[in-house]
């Protein structure tokens, strides 16, 4: 049987598909058939130092599966079945394991730790393996440097797996001592010392007690900077990947080490080899972003009760910050813009640079200026290509004030630039660099406008121009023209751009068609530069829109006509059928929000439809979402007329709430139901019993993303406004589903803010649901049919009302549903209502609210209360 | 435990399209479920029998029955400038029928209100201005105003872009309009709710934005509201004896659960809108056409005395009512059509005399050149 194991492992990696398959099959059918057994062998094969080490890597790799999965519902079924199993099993399997870790081969220690770690990450919130930590904590006092290193390694992994919360602080404290031990240059193995730094990066979110110490912290910390001289590359970048990571959980602690961190960072860049100067860099733009945050939650204004003070490390290293990183822009590699992976430090710095100007403004252009201005003009490229990138990193965050008076002047250099540097490089970051100008500096927000009747022309000339280019220069081009456009969405009922939209729309699509538009990812970029022109598009230029309906369903036409594909053909296809339903739906949305070219569009409807439903026809999860999207904009547009579509398209709204994997698609698609409800009104009944069952599987699945749940508690509201007490039937189920989601959403103590955020969006499509079904209800003889109900439902306001917690649109959605309520029930429910805290101090709270759209919902649910109870 | 990746986006905007357009989408879905719910919060809450009629006739005729095109509709409007403003606010009126006898449950369900002599007109206040236009749709005044973005002010509570309209009637003497009814608020529309709420919603936002305060640099006119009386026998009295700062033009009756739906038919009449006139409340007791014809003394008496009817001239010549559907009451020849030069779609006035129908004094009226000219 042993014997067996490792020729099938073995065969499972032979390069004979058939015997690999066979393989396969057999292990599949062990695993069925006897798990425990199974596990157990596997476990005696990883351990076992006489087995090759191939068979020994899959046999660790196949019980790590069999512990942990990426789909939440696989992963909790794998854990059951491991919980379930025999404890004798289970401990037999854990000492193979640990044995494993004194291995001599190093793969098989490496997954060995990996597989503890999964069965910590399962076994260690039960409270179960308590010797677990103790057991790895006496291998570090051993000598063989195997060991350690293997013991550090799967402390590394633990601490990745499980929660601080469920090791104690006296462990903590032992874990953390046993990590740094191995970091320390006394440490003279360096598999031990890498080991140990890999470990501290995953242990740091253990430390919050440590780094609170002050004497702890200043150890730690010096242990990390001298990792960071290590002569090693790996255990140097390793102690980098610390500094990062530690300048995000730890910034409000740095305040004592940065000038050592700016000294050692500032020699990385300059001296040492690239992964180790990337990260380096990464410190100072981690940095960044904390500053950036913290500015924006405080606006810069700091009062005693801020809980992390902005410390301005940026705005104090700035004049040593400025030169380094203007020196890393000199070091760019030469086809950097054609390879879509490529970073490197020429990247890392300019990208550091932009974040800079974000955290601090103004006094960033001043450093930067002289470097522009020494530059700009030189013969060698790299020059060039560096001054125009540092300027246009710096586009964002200084005031308009300061940098309008030089862009007009940059303005006709970079038009200049675009159109004759001879180097592609230069003319692709001016392009870029023209984009940021329009970003940032151009629009209805700006005082002095730097795009004037006058160079408008010159602008469009040279951008189209750029058009024609190089595809990765095209790209760039495109992009400006995107922001060009966006600048003018706000400009009244006439815009600058009208005289050459048609040139403009004209110039895409050539774009579109050019041979080498898929490389630079050029042809999605002349498609989405044409959406913004046309959502920024005015009543003038509203029957060039209308012309390009037919064009772009010439285009879909054409995508649908290939024969049989290759799986990258279609893949193509694909992509390019989503830019153009992605396209359609722009067009359609921006003719359906005026009634005369409403109607002049819907001469093409029928048509329309007819090419999503072959799009559906394709089977392809991109496109089914971006057709999904323009399906509920046509719906809207269209309004009961859909109701001739529904009978083909029904099908597809069932496959695209059916799509678990893909819950984005998902997500549209409950959307478009919605959509469609307020489109048909109540021509929609004959769907609902398909639309409910699958919307109810949805909500009982723990295989559908949360982030989809609350929207389909809104959709029942959908269905339930249009179809009103034909809803009745649907009571029995939806309302006990709401009323379990309204008692788990009603509190939400000790959470986090994603889940206090998850928590009131979840309220929103359960009160939304409530409102649609009351609203729904009222005025018909089945109301009463709702008074059962109340009770809960006003309790349920009271709880979050009492929590404290919820957000402004929870508010309004909720004094709405009193308003419902009251306003449905009536009478029925005036002593309820009475005694509930939510008609009193809730409503009050609402009345005064500073929001307005709180405030007119709550003036309504009060005149709606009044009457209630007055009769 | 490979070393991390670090790559940040580079020469790329923040937000790629595609998510762009998906959260527009989501926007314009969120948008039109307020939309919706705010429409079913506004639909009455009592509708019964005998004012069912209304929403049930527009729900037939009208195209659209969902709400959005009418929201648009009106968004549109407050935009409309010239001959085209004109023309739509001129199709908008909320025009009142003489009240002939008395509505069941007039204590329960109507309001009344002594109307103010002067011009009826809408006002519209948005991007910093505010226009009232007549009945006919031409441009009343053009002025600032404290109603909300009715005046190029650096008072920044809400968007430049919310408009307002307003239903008045400008009284010359004070400089005064009086608001009768609110068509949109803080581009809120009060298009399907009940006149309760409109009056609801008046009396609470009108004083708060400062229009009701005497003439300033940054408003012109001042604006006041009407006392409001439920029909009961007080109410009433208040109505036609109380005193008020202003002249008075008869008596204005509304309908609690009205809705305010404009497009109800092409003339706008309302059965849900009644005025009453007699010596005591208005001077204008008779219109002026009738004035013209009736020198004699004693004309007063005889019109008011007949009950009146007004029917819409048919393609055949017949006559009908506006109900849907239409009930015949008779037929005109064709000599009487080419005489008073109608055309099918006309409406005309008759006075019931005893003996049926008879027209007033043997003459003929075209109904909307007779509304035209009475100052209600």
């Amino acid at each position: 049987m042993a014997m067996e194991v490792t020729q099938i492992l073995l065969n499972a990696q032979s390069i004979d598909g058939n015997v690999r398959k066979h393989a396969e099959d057999s292990i599949k059918q062990f695993q069925e058939q006897n798990l425990p057994s199974f596990l157990l062998s596997l476990s005696g094969e990883l351990a076992n130092d006489d087995k090759p080490v191939e068979s020994r890597k899959l046999a660790g790799l196949i019980l790590k599966n069999a512990l942990d999965a990426k789909e939440q519902h696989r992963k909790f079924e794998l854990v059951q079945s491991w919980v379930t199993l025999d404890n004798a099993v289970k401990a037999q399997i854990k000492t193979c394991l640990l044995q494993t870790l004194s291995s001599a081969v190093s793969d098989a220690r490496s997954t060995a730790s990996q597989v503890i770690a999964k069965i910590a990450g399962i076994e260690l919130p039960q409270k179960q393996w308590p010797e677990l930590i103790v057991s790895l904590l006496s291998n570090i006092h051993q000598q063989a440097a195997n060991v350690r290193q293997a013991t550090l390694e799967t402390l590394g992994y633990l601490c990745e797996e499980v929660s601080p919360n469920v090791v104690d602080q006296d462990q903590v404290n032992k874990i953390l001592t046993a990590v740094v031990q191995g970091m320390n240059a006394s440490e003279g193995n360096n598999d031990v010392r890498l080991a140990a730094t890999r470990a501290l990066y995953n242990a740091l979110g253990f430390a919050q007690a440590n780094f609170s110490n002050d004497m702890e912290r200043d150890y730690i910390m010096r242990v990390v900077c001298e990792a960071t001289l290590s002569p090693e590359l790996k255990i140097r970048q390793a102690a980098f990947e610390c500094l990062v990571s530690i300048s995000s959980t730890y910034y409000e602690k740095l305040a004592h080490y940065i000038q050592d961190i700016f000294n050692i960072t500032a020699k990385a860049v300059r001296e040492d080899e690239e992964p180790v100067a990337l990260q380096a860099i990464e410190f100072w733009s981690s940095i960044c972003d904390e500053e950036i945050d913290i500015l924006e939650d405080y606006g810069g204004d700091f009062t005693g009760d801020s809980d992390i003070p902005c410390f301005y490390f940026i705005k104090q290293a700035l004049p040593a910050l400025v030169p380094m990183l203007l020196e890393t822009l000199l070091k760019q590699e030469e086809d950097q813009d054609q390879d879509e992976g490529a970073w490197n430090i020429a990247m890392a710095g300019g990208t550091c640079l932009g974040l800079v100007a974000r955290t601090v403004g103004d006094d960033i252009v001043p450093l930067v200026m002289p470097f522009i201005e020494e530059n700009i003009t030189k013969p060698e490229w790299r020059q060039r290509e560096a001054a125009t990138y540092a300027f246009g990193s710096i586009l964002e965050g200084p005031s308009p004030d300061k940098l309008t008076p030089i862009v007009n002047v940059a303005l006709t250099f970079m038009l200049a630039a675009l159109t004759k540097d001879p180097n592609n490089h230069v003319k692709d970051t001016t392009a870029w660099t023209l984009g940021r100008i329009f970003e940032f500096l151009h629009g209805s927000t700006i005082d002095s406008p730097i795009i004037t009747q006058a160079n408008c022309q010159q602008i469009i000339t040279v951008l189209l121009q750029s058009m024609k280019d190089v595809p990765n220069v095209a790209e760039k081009a495109c992009g400006a023209l995107y922001f060009l456009a966006q600048g003018f969405e706000e400009g009244g009922p006439s815009s600058t751009l009208t005289p050459f939209f048609q040139e403009i729309v004209q110039a895409l699509l050539t774009v579109t068609h050019r041979e080498d538009a898929s490389e630079s990812r050029l042809r999605t970029a002349a498609y989405e530069t044409l959406n913004e022109v046309v959502r920024c598009s005015t009543d003038e230029t509203a029957s060039m829109v209308l012309h390009l309906v037919p064009i772009i369903m010439m285009e879909l036409h054409k995508t649908l006509e290939g024969q049989k594909l290759s799986s990258d053909e279609r893949e193509k296809q694909s992509e390019l059928q989503g830019l153009l339903c992605g396209c359609l739906q722009v067009i359609i949305q921006k003719l359906g929000s005026s009634e005369p070219t409403k109607y002049l569009f819907m001469q093409y409807a029928d048509q329309i439809m007819e090419l999503y439903l072959r799009v559906f026809a394709c089977r392809s999860a991109t496109v089914h979402e971006e057709a999904m999207l323009a399906i509920g904009a046509l719906a809207y547009a269209t309004g009961p007329d859909f109701a001739k579509y529904m009978p083909e398209f029904y099908k597809y709204l069932e496959m695209g709430l059916q799509n678990f994997e893909e819950y984005q698609v998902c997500a549209v698609t409950v959307g478009v139901v919605g959509d469609i409800c307020r489109a048909l009104e109540d021509q929609i009944l004959p769907y609902c019993d398909g639309i409910m069952t699958q919307l109810l599987k949805n909500l009982s699945s723990n295989q559908l993303h949360r982030s989809v749940k609350p929207p389909i508690f809104s959709c029942f509201g959908d269905i339930a406004l249009a179809i009103g007490e034909n809803f009745e039937k649907y009571l029995i189920y939806a309302m006990p589903m709401l009323q379990s989601a309204a008692e788990l959403s009603a509190h939400t103590s000790g959470a986090d803010d994603d889940l206090v955020d998850y928590t009131n969006s979840l309220r929103n499509g359960i009160l939304e649901a409530y409102s649609g079904i009351f609203q729904g209800f009222k005025n018909s003889p089945k109301t009463q049919l709702l008074i059962p109900f109340a009770l809960h439902i006003l309790q349920f306001l009271d709880s979050i009302y009492m929590e404290k917690d919820m957000d402004d649109v929870v508010m309004k959605t909720a004094v709405g549903v009193l308003g419902d309520l009251a306003d449905t029930l009536g009478s029925n429910a005036g002593t309820l209502i009475q005694q509930s805290l939510s008609s009193k101090d809730f409503l009050d709270e609402c009345l005064s609210s500073d929001d307005h759209l709180i405030k007119e919902s709550a003036e309504w649910a009060k005149l709606a209360i009044n009457r209630a109870i007055s009769v | 435990m490979a070393p991390h990746d670090l790559r940040r986006p580079f020469k790329r905007a923040a937000i790629s399209d595609q998510q762009r357009r998906r959260e527009l989408s989501l926007q314009r879905q969120a948008q039109h479920r307020r939309d919706a719910q705010h429409q079913a919060r506004c639909l009455a809450s009592f509708l019964n029998p005998h004012s069912e009629p209304e929403p049930e006739t527009t729900s037939e005729t009208e195209p659209e029955p969902s709400d959005s095109p009418k929201e648009l509709d009106i968004r549109h409007a407050s935009k409309l400038k010239g001959a085209e403003a004109r023309k739509w606010f001129a199709r908008q009126l909320m025009l009142p029928e003489w009240m002939i006898d008395v509505p069941d449950q007039l204590p329960q369900d109507w309001y009344v209100f002594a109307r103010p002599a002067g011009k009826r007109c809408f006002v519209v206040s948005s991007n910093g201005t505010t226009m009232s236009r007549l009945r006919n749709g031409s441009m009343l005044h053009h002025f600032p105003s404290a109603l909300p973005s009715g005046a190029r002010t650096k008072d920044s509570s809400g968007s430049a872009q919310s408009y307002s309209i307003l239903d008045c009637i400008f009284h010359e003497s004070d400089q005064t309009y009086y608001v009768i009814d609110m068509v949109c608020w803080r581009e809120y529309s009060l298009y399907d709710c009940t006149a309760e709420f409109r009056f609801f919603w008046l009396s609470s936002k009108l004083v708060e934005t400062g229009a009701c305060d005497l003439p300033s640099q940054y408003h012109r006119y001042r604006f006041s509201l009407v006392p409001v009386y439920n029909c009961d026998q007080a109410g009433l009295s208040a109505a036609y004896t109380g005193a008020v700062p202003y002249v008075k033009d008869g008596l204005f009756f509304y309908n609690k659960y009205d809705l305010f739906f404009y497009s109800v038919d092409k003339t706008g009449n309302t059965p849900l809108a009644l005025v009453w006139k007699d010596e005591n409340c208005s001077q204008y007791v008779i219109d002026r056409i009738a004035k013209d014809r009736f020198q004699a003394n004693n004309s007063r008496l005889f019109i008011y005395s007949l009950d009146r009817v007004v029917l819409e001239l048919q393609d055949n010549g017949n006559l009908s009512t506006s109900d849907d559907p239409p009930v015949v009451f008779g037929c005109v020849d064709r000599a009487f059509i080419e005489q008073t030069e109608s055309r099918s779609g006309n409406l005309l006035q008759f006075a019931i005399s005893d003996g049926g129908l008879n027209f007033v004094d043997g003459s003929l009226r075209r109904l909307i050149y007779i509304i035209s000219e009475i100052p209600i």
